[in-house]
Protein backbone atom coordinates (compact mmCIF):
# COMPACT_ATOMS: atom_id res chain seq x y z
CA UNK A 1 0.00 0.00 0.00
CA UNK A 2 1.06 3.57 -0.53
CA UNK A 3 3.06 5.16 2.27
CA UNK A 4 1.26 8.42 2.96
CA UNK A 5 4.11 10.02 4.86
CA UNK A 6 7.14 11.68 3.27
CA UNK A 7 5.97 11.43 -0.31
CA UNK A 8 8.08 12.98 -3.02
CA UNK A 9 5.05 14.61 -4.63
CA UNK A 10 4.32 16.38 -1.35
CA UNK A 11 7.88 17.56 -0.84
CA UNK A 12 7.99 18.92 -4.38
CA UNK A 13 4.93 21.01 -3.58
CA UNK A 14 3.00 20.02 -6.69
CA UNK A 15 -0.24 19.89 -4.74
CA UNK A 16 0.17 23.64 -4.12
CA UNK A 17 1.49 24.47 -7.56
CA UNK A 18 0.14 27.67 -9.04
CA UNK A 19 -0.44 26.94 -12.69
CA UNK A 20 -0.20 29.68 -15.24
CA UNK A 21 -1.28 29.71 -18.83
CA UNK A 22 -3.30 31.49 -21.45
CA UNK A 23 -6.63 32.56 -20.01
CA UNK A 24 -9.37 31.62 -22.42
CA UNK A 25 -12.25 33.42 -20.76
CA UNK A 26 -12.18 36.14 -23.40
CA UNK A 27 -13.51 33.68 -26.01
CA UNK A 28 -16.13 32.29 -23.78
CA UNK A 29 -19.68 33.19 -22.88
CA UNK A 30 -21.32 30.60 -20.60
CA UNK A 31 -24.78 31.75 -21.69
CA UNK A 32 -24.19 30.82 -25.31
CA UNK A 33 -26.90 28.88 -27.13
CA UNK A 34 -27.02 25.15 -26.39
CA UNK A 35 -24.84 23.34 -28.89
CA UNK A 36 -23.44 19.83 -28.51
CA UNK A 37 -21.28 19.58 -31.63
CA UNK A 38 -17.95 20.96 -32.76
CA UNK A 39 -18.00 23.82 -35.22
CA UNK A 40 -18.17 22.27 -38.70
CA UNK A 41 -19.32 18.82 -37.48
CA UNK A 42 -22.03 17.15 -39.54
CA UNK A 43 -25.54 16.81 -38.18
CA UNK A 44 -26.11 13.07 -38.65
CA UNK A 45 -29.16 10.94 -37.90
CA UNK A 46 -28.58 7.55 -36.22
CA UNK A 47 -31.69 6.19 -37.97
CA UNK A 48 -30.26 6.94 -41.42
CA UNK A 49 -28.27 3.78 -42.17
CA UNK A 50 -26.14 2.57 -45.06
CA UNK A 51 -23.50 -0.06 -45.98
CA UNK A 52 -20.11 0.14 -47.70
CA UNK A 53 -18.22 -2.80 -49.22
CA UNK A 54 -14.51 -2.17 -48.57
CA UNK A 55 -13.36 -5.09 -50.75
CA UNK A 56 -12.00 -2.95 -53.60
CA UNK A 57 -11.33 0.26 -51.64
CA UNK A 58 -8.02 1.51 -50.27
CA UNK A 59 -7.91 2.86 -46.67
CA UNK A 60 -7.89 6.46 -47.94
CA UNK A 61 -10.85 5.81 -50.25
CA UNK A 62 -12.87 4.21 -47.46
CA UNK A 63 -12.10 7.04 -45.02
CA UNK A 64 -13.13 9.62 -47.64
CA UNK A 65 -16.34 7.68 -48.24
CA UNK A 66 -17.14 7.72 -44.51
CA UNK A 67 -16.70 11.50 -44.41
CA UNK A 68 -18.92 12.06 -47.43
CA UNK A 69 -21.63 9.82 -45.90
CA UNK A 70 -21.55 11.86 -42.67
CA UNK A 71 -21.87 15.00 -44.79
CA UNK A 72 -25.02 13.47 -46.30
CA UNK A 73 -26.40 12.92 -42.78
CA UNK A 74 -25.86 9.14 -42.42
CA UNK A 75 -25.54 8.34 -38.73
CA UNK A 76 -25.15 4.54 -38.95
CA UNK A 77 -22.66 2.98 -41.35
CA UNK A 78 -21.79 -0.72 -41.74
CA UNK A 79 -18.44 -1.52 -43.40
CA UNK A 80 -18.31 -4.98 -44.95
CA UNK A 81 -15.09 -6.82 -45.87
CA UNK A 82 -12.52 -4.59 -44.14
CA UNK A 83 -10.08 -7.51 -44.70
CA UNK A 84 -7.57 -6.39 -42.07
CA UNK A 85 -6.65 -3.23 -43.96
CA UNK A 86 -4.65 -0.66 -41.98
CA UNK A 87 -5.74 2.80 -40.75
CA UNK A 88 -9.45 2.34 -41.40
CA UNK A 89 -11.97 4.71 -39.79
CA UNK A 90 -9.37 7.23 -38.61
CA UNK A 91 -9.92 10.92 -37.78
CA UNK A 92 -13.70 10.82 -37.29
CA UNK A 93 -14.51 13.95 -35.25
CA UNK A 94 -18.26 13.45 -35.33
CA UNK A 95 -20.98 11.44 -33.68
CA UNK A 96 -21.50 8.28 -35.71
CA UNK A 97 -22.53 4.67 -35.24
CA UNK A 98 -19.90 2.70 -37.18
CA UNK A 99 -19.78 -1.09 -37.52
CA UNK A 100 -16.91 -3.04 -39.09
CA UNK A 101 -17.96 -6.56 -40.05
CA UNK A 102 -14.55 -8.24 -39.89
CA UNK A 103 -11.03 -7.43 -38.68
CA UNK A 104 -8.85 -4.32 -38.91
CA UNK A 105 -5.08 -4.03 -39.39
CA UNK A 106 -2.88 -1.59 -37.51
CA UNK A 107 -3.84 1.93 -36.37
CA UNK A 108 -7.56 1.22 -36.82
CA UNK A 109 -9.99 3.97 -35.71
CA UNK A 110 -7.12 6.20 -34.58
CA UNK A 111 -7.56 9.84 -33.50
CA UNK A 112 -11.34 9.61 -33.26
CA UNK A 113 -13.42 12.09 -31.29
CA UNK A 114 -16.99 11.00 -30.69
CA UNK A 115 -18.14 7.94 -32.67
CA UNK A 116 -19.41 4.63 -31.31
CA UNK A 117 -17.54 1.88 -33.16
CA UNK A 118 -18.08 -1.88 -33.09
CA UNK A 119 -15.58 -4.28 -34.69
CA UNK A 120 -16.79 -7.86 -34.99
CA UNK A 121 -13.33 -9.35 -35.58
CA UNK A 122 -9.80 -8.66 -34.32
CA UNK A 123 -7.59 -5.57 -34.52
CA UNK A 124 -3.87 -5.11 -35.14
CA UNK A 125 -1.46 -2.98 -33.14
CA UNK A 126 -2.19 0.55 -31.88
CA UNK A 127 -5.95 0.33 -32.24
CA UNK A 128 -7.69 3.63 -31.31
CA UNK A 129 -4.34 5.34 -30.87
CA UNK A 130 -4.81 8.92 -29.61
CA UNK A 131 -8.59 8.46 -29.24
CA UNK A 132 -10.21 11.59 -27.75
CA UNK A 133 -13.83 10.55 -27.09
CA UNK A 134 -16.41 7.92 -28.03
CA UNK A 135 -16.71 4.19 -27.54
CA UNK A 136 -14.93 1.37 -29.38
CA UNK A 137 -15.88 -2.29 -28.83
CA UNK A 138 -13.75 -5.12 -30.25
CA UNK A 139 -15.45 -8.50 -30.08
CA UNK A 140 -12.24 -10.61 -30.35
CA UNK A 141 -8.53 -10.01 -29.56
CA UNK A 142 -6.28 -6.98 -30.07
CA UNK A 143 -2.57 -6.57 -30.84
CA UNK A 144 0.07 -4.64 -28.93
CA UNK A 145 -0.06 -0.95 -27.98
CA UNK A 146 -3.84 -1.18 -27.66
CA UNK A 147 -5.12 2.34 -26.92
CA UNK A 148 -1.69 3.95 -27.18
CA UNK A 149 -1.77 7.56 -25.91
CA UNK A 150 -5.55 7.71 -25.64
CA UNK A 151 -6.92 10.84 -24.01
CA UNK A 152 -10.56 10.00 -23.46
CA UNK A 153 -13.48 7.68 -24.18
CA UNK A 154 -14.09 3.99 -23.60
CA UNK A 155 -11.96 1.42 -25.46
CA UNK A 156 -13.15 -2.13 -24.93
CA UNK A 157 -11.66 -5.45 -26.06
CA UNK A 158 -13.75 -8.46 -25.11
CA UNK A 159 -10.83 -10.83 -25.77
CA UNK A 160 -7.14 -10.52 -24.82
CA UNK A 161 -4.67 -7.77 -25.69
CA UNK A 162 -0.93 -7.69 -26.43
CA UNK A 163 1.96 -5.89 -24.78
CA UNK A 164 2.11 -2.21 -23.79
CA UNK A 165 -1.65 -1.72 -23.58
CA UNK A 166 -2.44 1.90 -22.68
CA UNK A 167 1.15 3.02 -23.19
CA UNK A 168 1.43 6.75 -22.47
CA UNK A 169 -2.35 7.09 -22.01
CA UNK A 170 -3.46 10.49 -20.78
CA UNK A 171 -7.12 9.77 -20.01
CA UNK A 172 -10.06 7.56 -20.87
CA UNK A 173 -10.83 3.97 -19.92
CA UNK A 174 -9.42 0.79 -21.45
CA UNK A 175 -11.37 -2.38 -20.59
CA UNK A 176 -10.08 -5.87 -21.40
CA UNK A 177 -12.22 -8.96 -20.94
CA UNK A 178 -9.31 -11.42 -21.20
CA UNK A 179 -5.60 -11.16 -20.38
CA UNK A 180 -3.15 -8.31 -21.01
CA UNK A 181 0.50 -8.65 -22.06
CA UNK A 182 3.74 -7.26 -20.62
CA UNK A 183 4.16 -3.58 -19.70
CA UNK A 184 0.43 -2.86 -19.45
CA UNK A 185 -0.01 0.81 -18.53
CA UNK A 186 3.62 1.59 -19.39
CA UNK A 187 4.28 5.30 -18.68
CA UNK A 188 0.57 6.02 -18.29
CA UNK A 189 -0.15 9.53 -17.07
CA UNK A 190 -3.85 9.50 -16.35
CA UNK A 191 -6.98 7.42 -17.02
CA UNK A 192 -8.01 3.94 -16.03
CA UNK A 193 -7.30 0.39 -17.24
CA UNK A 194 -9.48 -2.57 -16.26
CA UNK A 195 -8.27 -6.10 -17.04
CA UNK A 196 -10.55 -8.94 -15.95
CA UNK A 197 -7.94 -11.62 -16.64
CA UNK A 198 -4.20 -11.83 -15.88
CA UNK A 199 -1.51 -9.20 -16.48
CA UNK A 200 2.00 -9.90 -17.79
CA UNK A 201 5.35 -8.73 -16.44
CA UNK A 202 6.14 -5.13 -15.44
CA UNK A 203 2.57 -3.97 -14.93
CA UNK A 204 2.32 -0.17 -14.76
CA UNK A 205 6.03 0.35 -15.31
CA UNK A 206 7.04 4.01 -14.80
CA UNK A 207 3.42 5.09 -14.51
CA UNK A 208 3.10 8.75 -13.57
CA UNK A 209 -0.53 8.70 -12.48
CA UNK A 210 -3.83 6.93 -13.27
CA UNK A 211 -5.32 3.68 -12.01
CA UNK A 212 -5.11 0.04 -13.13
CA UNK A 213 -7.55 -2.64 -11.95
CA UNK A 214 -6.55 -6.29 -12.46
CA UNK A 215 -9.02 -9.12 -11.90
CA UNK A 216 -6.60 -12.05 -12.27
CA UNK A 217 -2.94 -12.72 -11.49
CA UNK A 218 -0.16 -10.16 -11.88
CA UNK A 219 3.12 -11.64 -13.10
CA UNK A 220 5.20 -8.71 -11.78
CA UNK A 221 4.92 -5.02 -10.97
CA UNK A 222 6.91 -2.45 -12.93
CA UNK A 223 8.99 0.34 -11.47
CA UNK A 224 6.98 2.60 -9.10
CA UNK A 225 3.70 0.68 -9.53
CA UNK A 226 2.15 -0.12 -6.16
CA UNK A 227 -1.03 -1.64 -4.78
CA UNK A 228 -3.76 0.61 -3.37
CA UNK A 229 -7.07 0.14 -1.55
CA UNK A 230 -10.13 -0.71 -3.62
CA UNK A 231 -12.82 1.64 -2.30
CA UNK A 232 -16.61 1.33 -2.48
CA UNK A 233 -16.52 4.22 -5.00
CA UNK A 234 -14.24 2.11 -7.19
CA UNK A 235 -16.54 -0.91 -7.01
CA UNK A 236 -19.67 0.99 -8.01
CA UNK A 237 -17.79 2.69 -10.86
CA UNK A 238 -16.37 -0.68 -12.02
CA UNK A 239 -19.84 -2.23 -12.05
CA UNK A 240 -21.13 0.65 -14.14
CA UNK A 241 -18.21 0.50 -16.58
CA UNK A 242 -18.41 -3.27 -17.10
CA UNK A 243 -22.10 -2.86 -17.89
CA UNK A 244 -21.16 -0.28 -20.54
CA UNK A 245 -18.55 -2.74 -21.86
CA UNK A 246 -21.11 -5.58 -21.99
CA UNK A 247 -18.73 -7.94 -20.13
CA UNK A 248 -18.12 -9.37 -16.66
CA UNK A 249 -21.73 -9.35 -15.46
CA UNK A 250 -20.91 -12.07 -12.86
CA UNK A 251 -17.42 -10.83 -12.00
CA UNK A 252 -16.29 -11.17 -8.37
CA UNK A 253 -14.96 -7.71 -7.48
CA UNK A 254 -13.34 -8.93 -4.26
CA UNK A 255 -10.60 -10.41 -6.49
CA UNK A 256 -9.79 -7.02 -8.01
CA UNK A 257 -6.32 -5.53 -7.39
CA UNK A 258 -5.92 -1.77 -7.71
CA UNK A 259 -2.56 -0.50 -8.90
CA UNK A 260 -1.47 3.14 -8.77
CA UNK A 261 1.74 5.17 -9.11
CA UNK A 262 3.99 5.35 -6.06
CA UNK A 263 4.96 8.83 -7.33
CA UNK A 264 8.62 8.25 -6.57
CA UNK A 265 9.54 8.99 -10.18
CA UNK A 266 8.20 12.53 -10.12
CA UNK A 267 11.57 14.02 -10.95
CA UNK A 268 10.78 15.84 -14.13
CA UNK A 269 10.67 19.37 -12.66
CA UNK A 270 14.06 18.93 -11.04
CA UNK A 271 15.69 17.43 -14.12
CA UNK A 272 14.27 19.73 -16.74
CA UNK A 273 16.50 22.82 -16.24
CA UNK A 274 19.75 20.81 -16.35
CA UNK A 275 18.54 18.95 -19.40
CA UNK A 276 17.75 22.23 -21.11
CA UNK A 277 21.22 23.54 -20.25
CA UNK A 278 22.78 20.45 -21.70
CA UNK A 279 20.83 20.84 -24.91
CA UNK A 280 22.00 24.47 -25.36
CA UNK B 1 39.64 30.82 30.33
CA UNK B 2 36.03 31.33 30.37
CA UNK B 3 34.10 28.29 29.52
CA UNK B 4 32.28 28.46 26.29
CA UNK B 5 28.65 28.17 26.79
CA UNK B 6 27.12 25.40 24.84
CA UNK B 7 24.59 27.10 22.72
CA UNK B 8 21.60 25.04 22.04
CA UNK B 9 21.02 24.79 18.36
CA UNK B 10 17.41 24.99 17.62
CA UNK B 11 16.46 22.41 15.08
CA UNK B 12 14.16 23.73 12.46
CA UNK B 13 11.84 20.98 11.62
CA UNK B 14 9.88 20.99 8.42
CA UNK B 15 6.18 21.46 9.01
CA UNK B 16 4.51 18.12 8.81
CA UNK B 17 1.75 18.01 6.29
CA UNK B 18 -1.13 15.93 7.34
CA UNK B 19 -2.64 13.78 4.69
CA UNK B 20 -6.21 14.73 3.91
CA UNK B 21 -9.09 12.51 4.91
CA UNK B 22 -9.60 11.75 1.22
CA UNK B 23 -5.99 10.58 0.91
CA UNK B 24 -6.47 8.39 3.96
CA UNK B 25 -9.60 6.91 2.46
CA UNK B 26 -8.10 6.07 -0.92
CA UNK B 27 -4.67 5.18 0.51
CA UNK B 28 -3.02 7.22 -2.18
CA UNK B 29 -1.40 10.62 -2.52
CA UNK B 30 -3.21 13.34 -4.38
CA UNK B 31 -0.35 14.90 -6.26
CA UNK B 32 -2.06 18.10 -7.31
CA UNK B 33 -4.41 20.67 -5.77
CA UNK B 34 -7.32 18.53 -6.87
CA UNK B 35 -7.79 14.80 -7.28
CA UNK B 36 -7.29 13.99 -10.96
CA UNK B 37 -8.36 10.40 -10.30
CA UNK B 38 -11.68 11.27 -8.66
CA UNK B 39 -14.40 9.09 -10.19
CA UNK B 40 -17.61 10.95 -11.07
CA UNK B 41 -20.70 10.63 -8.93
CA UNK B 42 -23.41 9.86 -11.48
CA UNK B 43 -26.16 11.04 -9.14
CA UNK B 44 -24.85 14.56 -9.72
CA UNK B 45 -24.97 14.59 -13.53
CA UNK B 46 -26.78 17.76 -14.63
CA UNK B 47 -29.70 17.83 -17.15
CA UNK B 48 -27.40 19.59 -19.67
CA UNK B 49 -24.86 16.77 -19.44
CA UNK B 50 -27.59 14.12 -19.69
CA UNK B 51 -28.78 15.74 -22.91
CA UNK B 52 -25.21 15.83 -24.28
CA UNK B 53 -24.69 12.11 -23.53
CA UNK B 54 -27.99 11.28 -25.24
CA UNK B 55 -27.14 13.37 -28.31
CA UNK B 56 -23.79 11.61 -28.71
CA UNK B 57 -25.29 8.13 -28.29
CA UNK B 58 -23.05 7.24 -25.30
CA UNK B 59 -23.90 5.35 -22.11
CA UNK B 60 -22.14 7.63 -19.62
CA UNK B 61 -19.97 10.74 -19.27
CA UNK B 62 -17.34 9.14 -21.53
CA UNK B 63 -14.36 11.53 -22.01
CA UNK B 64 -15.82 13.94 -19.47
CA UNK B 65 -14.92 11.48 -16.69
CA UNK B 66 -11.41 12.93 -16.95
CA UNK B 67 -12.53 16.55 -16.66
CA UNK B 68 -12.16 18.18 -13.24
CA UNK B 69 -12.22 21.70 -11.94
CA UNK B 70 -8.65 22.82 -11.38
CA UNK B 71 -6.98 26.16 -10.80
CA UNK B 72 -5.09 28.67 -12.87
CA UNK B 73 -3.25 31.40 -11.00
CA UNK B 74 -5.35 30.64 -7.94
CA UNK B 75 -8.65 31.00 -9.78
CA UNK B 76 -10.95 28.06 -10.49
CA UNK B 77 -10.54 26.90 -14.07
CA UNK B 78 -11.00 23.92 -16.37
CA UNK B 79 -8.37 22.68 -18.80
CA UNK B 80 -9.30 22.58 -22.50
CA UNK B 81 -7.18 19.90 -24.18
CA UNK B 82 -8.12 21.19 -27.65
CA UNK B 83 -6.88 24.73 -27.03
CA UNK B 84 -4.17 23.54 -24.60
CA UNK B 85 -5.10 26.24 -22.10
CA UNK B 86 -7.12 26.89 -18.96
CA UNK B 87 -10.63 28.27 -19.20
CA UNK B 88 -11.30 30.29 -16.05
CA UNK B 89 -14.68 29.91 -14.43
CA UNK B 90 -16.67 33.19 -14.68
CA UNK B 91 -16.80 35.00 -11.33
CA UNK B 92 -20.60 35.21 -11.31
CA UNK B 93 -20.90 31.41 -11.09
CA UNK B 94 -21.22 30.43 -7.43
CA UNK B 95 -19.14 27.37 -6.71
CA UNK B 96 -20.45 24.63 -4.42
CA UNK B 97 -18.15 23.10 -1.79
CA UNK B 98 -18.28 19.56 -3.10
CA UNK B 99 -15.61 18.65 -5.66
CA UNK B 100 -18.13 16.37 -7.41
CA UNK B 101 -20.54 19.30 -7.96
CA UNK B 102 -17.68 21.54 -9.07
CA UNK B 103 -16.54 18.93 -11.59
CA UNK B 104 -20.02 18.79 -13.13
CA UNK B 105 -19.98 22.59 -13.57
CA UNK B 106 -16.52 22.33 -15.14
CA UNK B 107 -17.78 19.68 -17.58
CA UNK B 108 -20.74 21.81 -18.64
CA UNK B 109 -18.63 24.90 -19.16
CA UNK B 110 -16.01 22.98 -21.11
CA UNK B 111 -18.60 21.65 -23.56
CA UNK B 112 -20.02 25.15 -24.04
CA UNK B 113 -16.50 26.46 -24.64
CA UNK B 114 -15.41 23.73 -27.04
CA UNK B 115 -18.60 23.83 -29.11
CA UNK B 116 -18.65 27.61 -29.29
CA UNK B 117 -18.10 29.29 -32.70
CA UNK B 118 -15.71 31.59 -30.78
CA UNK B 119 -13.39 28.73 -29.81
CA UNK B 120 -9.80 29.57 -30.84
CA UNK B 121 -9.52 26.40 -32.93
CA UNK B 122 -12.34 27.44 -35.27
CA UNK B 123 -10.08 29.86 -37.16
CA UNK B 124 -7.29 27.28 -37.29
CA UNK B 125 -9.68 24.70 -38.66
CA UNK B 126 -10.84 27.07 -41.38
CA UNK B 127 -7.24 27.68 -42.38
CA UNK B 128 -5.80 24.18 -42.15
CA UNK B 129 -8.51 21.54 -42.36
CA UNK B 130 -7.84 18.82 -44.93
CA UNK B 131 -11.32 17.35 -45.35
Amino acid sequence: MANLKNSKSKSMGLHKEVLTGRTQQVFFNPEEAENFFYYGAHDVNFNKRTEIDALDLTAAQLNDKLHSLMKEGYGSVVVKNPQGKHSLGVGILNKLNLIFEGSLGYFGVGSIDGPVVRITGRVGWSCAENMMAGKVVIEKNAGSCFGAAIRGGDLICKGSVGARTGIDMKGGTIIVGGDAGAFTGFMMQRGRIIVLGDAGINLGDSMYDGTIFIGGKIKSFGSDAIKAKVTSEDISWLKRKLKVAEIGSNFDFSKMTKVVAGKKLWNYDALEPSEKKGAI
Amino acid sequence: MAKKKNKKIKKISKPKEKESSREKMIGQHIGYRYDVNLLPDYKKVTPFLKKYIEQMGWDDLNWLEDVHMGYEEGRPAVFCRNANGWVTIPKKIKLPDSQQDRDMIARELLIKFQMSPNHPLVDLKKAYKKF
